[in-house]
């Protein structure tokens, strides 16, 4: 577990939680994403990262400001709705908020990054994958998450992972953003 | 789809709105915050029509019946397209197919419907207060489609919707809407969803089908087209319903067009960026001139377009609050 760096640990977003990463250790494990992704996709130009609403938009923005860093260029972001691909609406306790995607024109030319916050039963990424289906046919979909907690309910493997979680089914995981939820960045886990 | 790379305005502050109606019956009921994230989810709908799919599974397995007590083709096929673009299965009855005409009460036919387990139905009856008499005693989610000169409350959505899409807001605009508003259950409707917006409307007409009456909901009132037209944002017309004979309210179809009827000339006296709208079908001649009904200003086809993505955005949101119950 990473050691939290910060000098005043910010307060948890339940009572107990526990802190798994501050803002450092976020901003270090998307960093090395960037580095990974950038070494599989040396043509920028070919590459799309895609945010799942709404914490994965803020990801795939970080990885690419990454990436930018990198290689002096900044790779097209976009934005990938999952709520009307959703096959579990009847057993959510409240209707997910529909986005506007934004995928780029040239998707069939394009290898698209899913990125999200947290990867849990797979299902968000199967969503996502029928979603951009429906427009077209990229070369290739990669998945990268800042968090891996497990519990795989579909055969679907990230290809980049910022920090592996283990939990138990219950437990919830955190995952906070400052410029969404004006609380300093970090992630955090129930006790068990 | 769009190529710009812009992601910065998301998530919108609706995101954070529930929405927990399982009925849509009136513009009235609803607050400012959940017409917005009406109109928001609209613009994601609206790119399904984009797609190479056009068609997604957010309602896949469930059945809608278009509940069709008064005679529409367009309205009746907007909901049925996007049923279809949400993947829904869809059973249409008209007055004519259904038993209301062999003598059973409304209440029966929907509760006959209702154990067919049809989970959306989208109704339109001549009586005000149909839909919100079935949504009051049936599971289903109810959508209006229109009720007497009530309510139409995804027309009023559909326009307010085109607005913010081609002006980019709705507050500080000045709206006209012009005709019949007497009977007109549209003129009701918009006239809610754009106070809560924050436009100023004002209201023109004879005074025969436009009694000052109306400035008790918040409204002008004026007689005189040619006095507003230089200074307001949308022209919306309304349709005059000549086929219902309503001879006594104006003399004459030509006085009518003489008096309050979109021609060229008028149209020259609107703000160059000014947008015209119907809810259709125009009766080219006489309250629009046809030229002006294709001219760049008008933006009646949008308004189809929006039609659809609006209502596939309603059934969605109503749909899916049944489902939280």
């Amino acid at each position: 577990m990473t050691k939290p760096e910060s000098p005043q640990p910010p307060t948890p977003p339940a009572p107990g939680a526990v802190l798994i990463l501050d803002s450092q250790a976020i901003d270090r494990a998307l960093r090395r994403i960037a580095h990974e992704i950038v070494e599989r996709n040396p043509d920028l130009s070919r590459l799309s990262i895609v945010g799942v609403p709404s914490r994965g938009i803020e990801v795939a923005q970080r990885i690419a400001f990454h990436i930018q860093a990198i290689e002096h260029t900044m790779p097209h972001v976009g934005i990938i709705d999952v709520a009307m691909h959703r096959d579990d609406l009847r057993i959510r306790p409240r209707l997910p908020f529909v986005a506007v995607t934004e995928l780029p024109q040239d998707i069939e030319e394009r290898t698209l990054v899913i990125a999200d916050d947290v990867l849990f039963s797979g299902r968000t990424c199967r969503a996502a994958m029928d979603s951009i289906a429906s427009f077209g046919r990229p070369r290739r979909i990669q998945l990268a998450v800042l968090v891996d907690r497990g519990h795989r309910e579909l055969p679907i493997s990230p290809d980049y992972v910022g920090k592996n979680l283990p939990t138990s089914p219950t437990q919830r995981v955190y995952v906070r953003f400052q410029s969404i939820d004006q609380v300093p960045d970090s992630v955090w886990m129930d006790k068990e | 789809m769009s190529t710009k790379p812009k992601t910065q305005e998301s998530p919108k502050p609706s995101a954070t709105t529930a929405w927990t109606r399982k009925d849509l019956i009136a513009i009235r009921d609803l607050s400012k915050e959940e017409l917005t994230l009406v109109l928001d989810t609209a613009a994601a709908f609206k790119q399904v029509g984009t797609r190479e799919i056009k068609k997604v599974p957010a309602l896949r397995g469930k059945t809608l019946v278009n509940f069709f007590v008064e005679p529409s083709t367009r309205t009746r096929t907007s909901f049925e397209l996007a049923a279809f673009r949400l993947s829904a299965d869809v059973v249409n009855i008209s007055a004519s197919t259904s038993s209301l005409s062999k003598g059973e009460t409304l209440k029966d036919t929907a509760r006959n419907l209702q154990a067919l387990h049809a989970d959306i139905i989208v109704l339109r009856h001549s009586s005000a207060g149909a839909p919100l008499f079935l949504g009051q005693r049936l599971t289903a989610s109810v959508i209006n489609a229109g009720d007497g000169a009530h309510e139409h409350p995804t027309q009023a959505l559909l326009d307010v919707f085109t607005i913010r899409e081609r002006l980019g807001r709705i507050a500080g605009l000045h709206v006209a809407i012009i005709g019949d508003i007497l009977f007109s259950r549209v003129a009701r409707s918009d006239i809610a969803a754009l106070l809560k917006l924050g436009a100023r409307v004002t209201l023109v007409g004879p005074s025969t089908l436009v009694p000052r009456e109306f400035e008790k909901m918040g409204v002008s009132v004026t007689h005189d087209i040619d006095s507003i037209l230089g200074e307001v944002d949308v022209v919306n017309l309304l349709r005059i319903q000549h086929e219902r004979q309503r001879k006594e309210y104006f003399p004459s179809l030509g006085e009518y067009t003489a008096l309050f009827g979109l021609t060229k000339e008028r149209a020259a006296m609107l703000k160059p960026d000014a947008l015209i709208m119907h809810p259709g079908p125009i009766n080219r001649g006489v309250e629009i001139d046809s030229e002006i009904a294709d001219s760049v200003q008008s933006v009646i086809l949008d308004q189809v377009t929006n039609g659809l993505a609006v209502r596939m955005a309603v059934l969605y949101l109503c749909a899916g609050a049944a489902i939280a119950r």
